[in-house]
């Protein structure tokens, strides 16, 4: 059937190069940044929505799977094949980007690097502001679809809050289009935001209309270091409710500060128990006013050293700190398994002395560092994947770090999607009315099932798998 | 099975988190994930695994131009020139020695001076008696496949070498540094000029230059063609040569075979002895000219009024390290405007002989760089390069977009060496 299919999709796509069906091609669409390896039997590379709805009335007649992917950065497992089919490869198809300025509005293809927006913005004077780090890799199709939000989140919101319009082809291979381009849109129910988050399972988007913002000014950059943990907490709630909005509030903790001053010596203060960085924005004049405050409100809460960054380049340094967070922690054992359980900001400590359980319990190496502005934290359990036995403890502690999140009244994922990874434990945090009632919005949109499928619902006896195979 | 093994070990350091893609050339040119950094790594742990065969890796891995663009960029330190050459080295094993020529060019002529003479001398006398007018007149270069006469038509014209001494004093007194210098084979073959002009501005920036006798080929193109054995031997003699001077550094211009110089440690291993830490003795004191001259003062003479433009040889940054250097001493040289390359950090394509034996990919990337030197808001007089293979790519580069009047190509040694009055 797979010959007649492919038979049918070489009249679809023009030019035949962008059908792939060569073992090394297909093993080279077979993973994502996650865990796991899946084999497509054909990967298509479409450039037009009406290649899209071809494609998906054929796999429609022929109960054929497919999935969308962007550039398989997906941290959940999104765009794997995981029952075979067709992926489909939107990362090229980035010929789009229009910035309109009377609407302050990015009109785009869906395999767009999302930093690529960005820089577009900045030329015309506007900010896109979401900003996940994996911005300049991953496409605004992967971002739209796992709603990723970034640094700036705290201040700004995530991608669902700059989505105002989108086309998309339905599972079905209809085409419609939701939304607008207009801020204010309440004609009926909002179908933008839920095919944004959707991780690709209820239609694939083939254009989205993004709002932009003016940019801001200026920035400051401080960083004030702490010897406990629970003052840098009292001092991210007193920065806030101090009526300061920074654009970034992120947090270290002395597992990574020592991994960084291990990998390339910055001047750490190796000893302390956790430091906080964060960025202001906005007219020159109230971030001078803003830095002093945040100055005051963190040496009240016994902040043992703050840094006012003198000019760009030490801005540059300052951060330079948490880029190298990632690489510094995978020194040591190579794979990372990354975590963004997300709890209220006020649950932060407790949700901190709660990961200290978790690390001594199963034994597992454990660094915390984060989103702390707005509760989405990075616990990052670093280990060896070829070591069985380690996986297996790694498997537990990453249960008991959702069961603390949901308990303490957080979720699962802040930002990386359920995908695979996390479906086993969807039930857990919505509860079987709440699980059901989203079932039922996937099987009135693909009544087949053929779009995305494994992912975010669980299969029967699902469980957590951290080992490839 | 032959002794040769896949770096199967390394391919874990990748945790698949695409960081790379963007960076990779032939991602941008090829567009698909198999001819990504990430996507070759995934098939070397593939075919170690035995999911699919070694034919089946070998497209990607052939179409790779080893410019490790993606290592600089990685945030795990992924060690990819290591998976890469372990794959070469497989594949060659698994083929047998089916590739006489390049067995034979290889193994014989670039570690032979004698023979590369004789092919520099050759085309310099080709030049000389005006054969290359006759043949372009006569369309007898339309015989030669496309690669081959591409390149004719951009080749230098050569001097032959000989007249070279082997001793240079140094300006001052005391010499600053006391310094060996690396030709290269192909570098001598066919701009043998620029290494005496090189030469004459360490010296005059008050260094004492020796050249070796003794040094062969540095064996990157043996390397990266899979050919482990012969470099090891490369390496070896270069090592001993060495070590038979005392020597302040070992010097050289020419990217690409610097980039094998200060990797030499990494042919070694605990098995071979003490050759280990003979190589990591010498990889530590091989520098390129740029790290040299930038920490001298050079007697500049002559203003170079106009509007120059680099794009670095992707072994000096990727490898070597040395991004700054040549800036600075282009920046310092007297009259010149530096616009920077947008994307200066892609790789034009030469990538040893990849433009040879993968012409049209060679072209489709080398495009892409021109695009971005049209980009330009600046147009250049001049292209600053530091690699001979750069060199002649660049210069073909021009040549295809019809701007060989407009826009000269130049090594940053001819650069300097005008500026600070050095004729050779
Ligand atoms: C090092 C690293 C850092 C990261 N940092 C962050 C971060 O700070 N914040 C954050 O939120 N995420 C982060 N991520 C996760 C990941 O980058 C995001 O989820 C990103 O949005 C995925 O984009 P992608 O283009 O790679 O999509 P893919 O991974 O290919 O796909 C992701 C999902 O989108 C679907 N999809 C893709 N294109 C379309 C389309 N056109 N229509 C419908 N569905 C589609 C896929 O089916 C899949 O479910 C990080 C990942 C890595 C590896
Ligand atoms: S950047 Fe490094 S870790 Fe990431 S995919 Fe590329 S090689 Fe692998
Ligand atoms: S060496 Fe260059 S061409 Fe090869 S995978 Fe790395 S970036 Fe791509």
């Amino acid at each position: 059937m797979m010959d007649e299919v492919l038979g049918q999709i070489r009249n679809i796509i023009k030019e035949q190069k962008r059908i792939l069906t060569d073992k090394a091609d297909l093993y080279s669409y077979s993973y994502d940044a996650s865990f796991g390896v899946h084999l497509p039997d054909i990967v298509v590379q479409p450039k037009s929505a009406q290649e899209v709805t071809h494609i998906m009335k054929l796999a429609n007649k022929h109960l054929i799977p497919v999935y969308p992917r962007g550039q398989g950065t997906s941290l959940s497992g999104g765009p794997l094949p995981v029952k075979g089919g067709i992926v489909l490869d939107f990362s090229k198809w980035d010929d789009k980007l229009e910035i309109d300025r009377e609407d302050m509005v990015a009109i785009v293809s869906p395999g767009v690097l999302t930093s690529n927006i960005n820089d577009a913005a900045m030329e015309q004077g506007f900010i896109y502001p979401p900003d996940p780090s994996s911005s300049h890799v991953s496409t605004i199709g992967g971002n739209l679809a796992e709603n990723s939000g970034g640094p700036r989140g705290l201040k700004y919101g995530v991608t669902k809050d700059y989505v105002i319009g989108l086309e998309v082809v339905t599972p079905e291979g209809e085409i419609i289009r939701t939304g607008g381009r207009t801020v204010k849109n309440v004609t009926g129910y909002d179908l933008t935001k839920l095919i944004v988050g959707s991780e690709g399972t209820l239609g694939i988007i083939t254009e989205a209309t993004l709002r932009l913002y003016p940019k801001p000014q200026g920035n400051q950059t401080l960083m004030a270091v702490f010897d406990e943990m629970a003052d840098s907490g009292k001092a991210i709630t007193n920065i806030l409710s101090a009526g300061i909005l920074p654009a970034k509030l992120e947090l270290m903790d002395n597992a990574s500060i020592t991994a960084v001053e291990a990998y390339e010596p910055l001047g750490l203060p190796t000893d302390a128990e956790a430091l906080i960085l964060i960025e202001l924005d906005g007219h020159p004049a109230a971030i001078a006013d803003e830095s002093e405050r945040v100055r005051q409100v963190c040496e009240a809460a016994d902040a043992k050293e703050v840094i006012i960054a003198a000019n760009e380049q030490e801005a540059e340094n300052l951060w330079k700190a948490r880029k190298l967070v990632s690489p510094a922690i995978v020194r040591e054992k190579p794979t990372k398994i990354s975590e963004d359980a997300t709890v209220p900001r006020s649950k932060i400590p407790a949700m901190f002395q709660r990961l200290k359980e978790i690390k001594e319990k199963y034994q597992v190496d454990l660094v915390v560092f984060g989103h702390a502005g707005d509760g989405n934290l990075h616990p990052n359990i670093i280990a060896d994947k070829r070591d069985k036995d380690e996986m297996q403890r790694v498997e537990q502690a990453v249960e008991g770090i959702f069961q603390a999140a949901i308990e303490l009244g957080g979720t699962l994922s802040g930002e990386h999607g359920i995908g695979t990874l996390k479906a086993p434990f969807m039930e857990m945090e919505l509860g079987e009315v709440g699980l059901d009632m989203m079932k039922r919005i996937k099987q009135s949109w693909d009544p087949n099932h053929i779009l995305n499928p494994g992912k975010i619902f669980p299969e029967p006896g699902q469980k957590l798998v951290l080992s490839d195979g | 099975m032959g002794s040769a093994r896949l770096a199967y070990e390394e391919t874990f350091d990748c945790v698949q988190c695409g960081y790379c893609l963007p960076a990779c050339p032939t991602y941008i040119t090829m567009e698909k994930e198999t001819h990504s950094p990430r996507g070759r790594i995934n098939l070397v742990k593939m075919a170690a695994e035995g999911n699919i065969t070694f034919s089946e890796l070998e497209g990607p891995i052939n179409l790779c131009l080893g410019c490790r663009a993606c290592e600089v960029v990685c945030p795990t330190n992924v060690q990819y020139g290591k998976i890469l050459e372990s794959a070469k080295e497989v594949l060659l094993e698994e083929k047998g020695r089916r590739s006489f020529f390049q067995e034979f060019v290889f193994g014989k002529v670039f570690p032979n001076k004698k023979l590369l003479r004789a092919a520099g001398a050759g085309i310099s006398i080709y030049q000389k008696f005006g054969m290359q007018q006759v043949a372009r007149k006569t369309k007898a270069i339309t015989l030669l496949p496309e690669p081959m006469r591409s390149f004719e038509a951009i080749l230098p014209e050569t001097q032959g070498i000989g007249k070279r001494a082997k001793f240079y004093p140094a300006a001052a007194d005391h010499p600053v540094y006391k310094i060996g210098y690396f030709t290269g084979c192909m570098m001598d073959a066919m701009f043998s000029s620029i290494n005496t002009k090189a030469i004459k501005l360490l010296q005059a920036a008050g260094c004492e230059v020796t050249v070796l006798d003794e040094q062969t080929c540095c064996g990157a193109l043996q390397s990266h063609s899979g050919h482990t054995k012969v470099t090891k031997e490369l390496a070896k003699r270069n090592v001993a040569a060495f070590e038979a001077y005392d020597l302040d550094y070992m010097v050289n211009s020419i990217g690409g075979c610097g980039a094998m110089l200060v990797e030499y440690d990494q042919l070694f291993s605990e098995e071979d002895g003490k050759w280990k830490e003979r190589a990591e003795k010498f990889s530590r004191k091989n520098v390129d000219i740029s790290v040299i001259l930038s920490e001298l003062e050079l007697p500049f003479k002559h203003e170079i009024n106009k509007v120059v433009t680099y794009q670095p040889s992707c072994h000096l940054s990727n490898v070597q390290k040395r991004t700054e250097e040549p800036v600075k001493l282009l920046k310092s040289t007297p009259g010149i405007q530096y616009v920077e390359l947008p994307h200066q950090h892609m790789c034009c394509g030469s990538a040893g002989i990849y433009n040879l034996i993968n012409y049209e990919a060679s072209m489709d990337i080398l495009d892409e760089k021109m695009k971005h030197v049209g980009a330009l808001k600046r147009k250049p007089d001049m292209m600053i390069t530091t690699n001979p293979g750069c060199h002649l790519q660049m210069k073909l580069g021009v040549e295809r977009e019809g701007q060989t009047d407009e826009i000269e190509v130049v090594h940053l040694v001819e650069l300097l060496a005008v500026s600070c009055g050095i004729d050779t």
